[in-house]
């Protein structure tokens, strides 16, 4: 029972906005400790994960090809794009945007985007520019860049499941095997069809109602809605 | 084969990079360079420190991060000449380098590590592009670490957060989370309602997994706390249904949580967002309808 007190240190230093890796790091410390496990025990066990799961940080070896395309005004570029296509908006180039990350990660292609790859130097500034045009220079661009993240993330997490050799259909046909369930990854990831379909219309509605939001502002000021 | 053994060196040799620009930039904020050098350290020389030498460098990491007052540098405008649309030339050779490479690997059985083939297949595509870079726009040898090294100050901390988070999984397996969240939900399910143990059954799900940060550490548990126990014995649904679906409702919750980092913290940072939660709160007007959407499909599909 004891060790929900690590759950209790992430939840309160995640709202007291202190660091979060200290926050973290005292959260196994206190859960070790919980579960009556040594401070020496504990600091090896983080550390030997820490070491296993440094898979998660080598995504950053893009940034100096990032960095140096926008040096060179890659960002410009991408703005500059969306501004020749006739009827571009930042719903529309977001909506194509889930569309194609939904598919490739069906595919199994998950990398192929991301926020460092993708969303940072073409999607984000795209979606930008656009959102810009179409309020007249009124709109929040934070906004427009982090409905750019958001459409990263829903298009892999309900897209990738479809995949039948995707991380968590290999998870879940272990968990079901260790309780003598078998069953092929198919069975699974036809299931996460109706889901990523429901994914792609709540999210599409959301950005062709934002599409509608930013249309209204900066046309009437009277009207002005905050 | 190549796998690993060939992504933490070229990991290790960019984080080098970073330290070495950054401490030769601002000798006088090392903090920035530290950081890096222990990220290189960790990549480079990681699996020769033992467990706990690397729990040391953990801490070290952090005290850097925390004491060190890691800063992003002003922008400063680039002297470097704009370029037209050939620019996105080499911005695409990633992705399609990503794309070939998981495509030709898969038909050469032993070059490439099977676990490891999308990640090779981008660090193929970013040596392609770098070279690319080179060759087209005739930068210094250290002006695109010098430029990575710049965004890289931007994202700060948080780099690190995802692989913490992972790491503070490992912790609360080791000391039987899972297994006490799992007998508490256990004891608070009203036996006998469907409707009850599929709303338990997808909250839970989505809870579980927004503390966690992923919804691979929660779905052990709530399939043995609720899916296998009340949805698949006592209401007979389908296994792979109750599997997936509840999968998906997780998944709801990792779009709403900062523990998450990876796919919710990083990106605010990497955009330059002013609100540390801009990217969870885009999220969240999709995640709950989708997950109200996850409960009622599997009370339908198992009804």
């Amino acid at each position: 029972m004891l060790v929900l007190a690590g759950i209790a240190v992430i939840v309160v230093g995640f709202l007291l906005r202190f660091n979060p890796l200290l926050v973290v790091v005292s959260a196994a410390l206190v859960t070790g400790m919980a579960a009556h496990l040594g401070p020496v025990a504990v600091l090896s066990a983080l550390g030997k994960a820490f070491n296993t799961n440094r898979y998660v940080t080598i995504i950053y070896i893009v940034l100096p090809v990032v960095g140096i395309l926008e040096a060179h005004g890659l960002q410009a570029r991408a703005r500059a794009l969306i501004g020749r296509i006739r009827g571009a908006t930042m719903g529309r180039l977001l909506i194509v945007y889930l569309l194609f990350r939904q598919l490739s990660a069906a595919l199994g292609l998950v990398s192929i985007a991301g926020p460092a790859q993708s969303v940072r130097p073409l999607v984000a500034p795209m979606a930008e520019a656009a959102a810009e045009t179409q309020s007249h220079g009124t709109a929040d661009p934070d906004h427009a860049k982090a409905l750019a993240a958001a459409t990263d993330n829903v298009g892999l997490f309900f897209g990738e499941d479809i995949f039948i050799a995707i991380g968590s259909i290999l998870l879940m046909k272990g968990v079901l095997q260790a309780n003598g369930i078998e069953l092929p990854p198919l069975a699974l990831s036809v299931w996460a069809i109706p889901t990523a379909i429901a994914a792609f219309v709540i999210h599409g509605s959301r950005l062709l109602w934002a599409d509608r939001r930013l249309n209204g502002m900066g046309q009437n000021p009277l009207g002005r809605q905050p | 084969m190549i796998g690993l053994n060939f992504l933490y060196p070229v990991a290790g040799s960019t984080f080098a990079a970073f330290a070495v620009l950054s401490l030769a930039e601002r000798p006088r904020r090392p903090g920035n360079a530290a950081f890096y050098a222990l990220i290189a350290a960790s990549f480079l020389i990681g699996d020769r420190l033992g467990d706990f030498g690397n729990g040391l460098l953990v801490l070290a990491i952090v005290a850097v991060t925390t004491l060190g007052r890691l800063r992003p540098r002003a922008d400063t405008p680039s002297a470097a000449t704009p370029r037209g649309s050939m620019l996105f030339v080499p911005a695409l050779v990633i992705p399609i380098t990503a794309l070939a490479g998981s495509l030709v690997f898969a038909q050469v059985p032993g070059l490439v590590d099977p676990k490891q083939v999308t990640l090779v297949s981008l660090a193929l595509g970013v040596i392609l592009a770098l070279a690319i870079c080179y060759a087209w726009l005739r930068p210094s040898a250290t002006e695109p670490f010098r430029q990575g090294a710049r965004l890289m100050d931007q994202i700060g901390w948080a780099a690190i957060l995802p692989q913490l988070l992972a790491s503070l999984g490992a912790v609360f397996a080791l000391a039987g989370m899972g297994d006490v969240v799992g007998s508490l939900i256990g004891h608070v399910i009203p036996t006998g309602s469907l409707a009850g143990a599929v709303i338990a059954y997808g909250l839970g799900m989505a809870l579980f997994t927004a503390i966690m940060g992923n919804a691979f550490a929660a779905f052990p548990v709530m399939f043995a706390a609720i899916g296998l126990p009340l949805l698949i014995h006592a209401h007979h649904g389908d296994p792979a249904r109750v599997a997936a679906i509840g999968m998906l409702a997780g998944f709801c919750g990792t779009l709403m949580t900062p523990m998450a980092a990876n796919f919710n913290l990083v990106p605010a940072a990497l955009l330059d967002l002013k609100d540390r939660y801009g990217v969870i709160r885009a999220q969240v007007p999709t995640a709950l309808p989708l997950l109200v959407f996850n409960i009622v499909l599997l009370w339908i599909v198992i009804r």
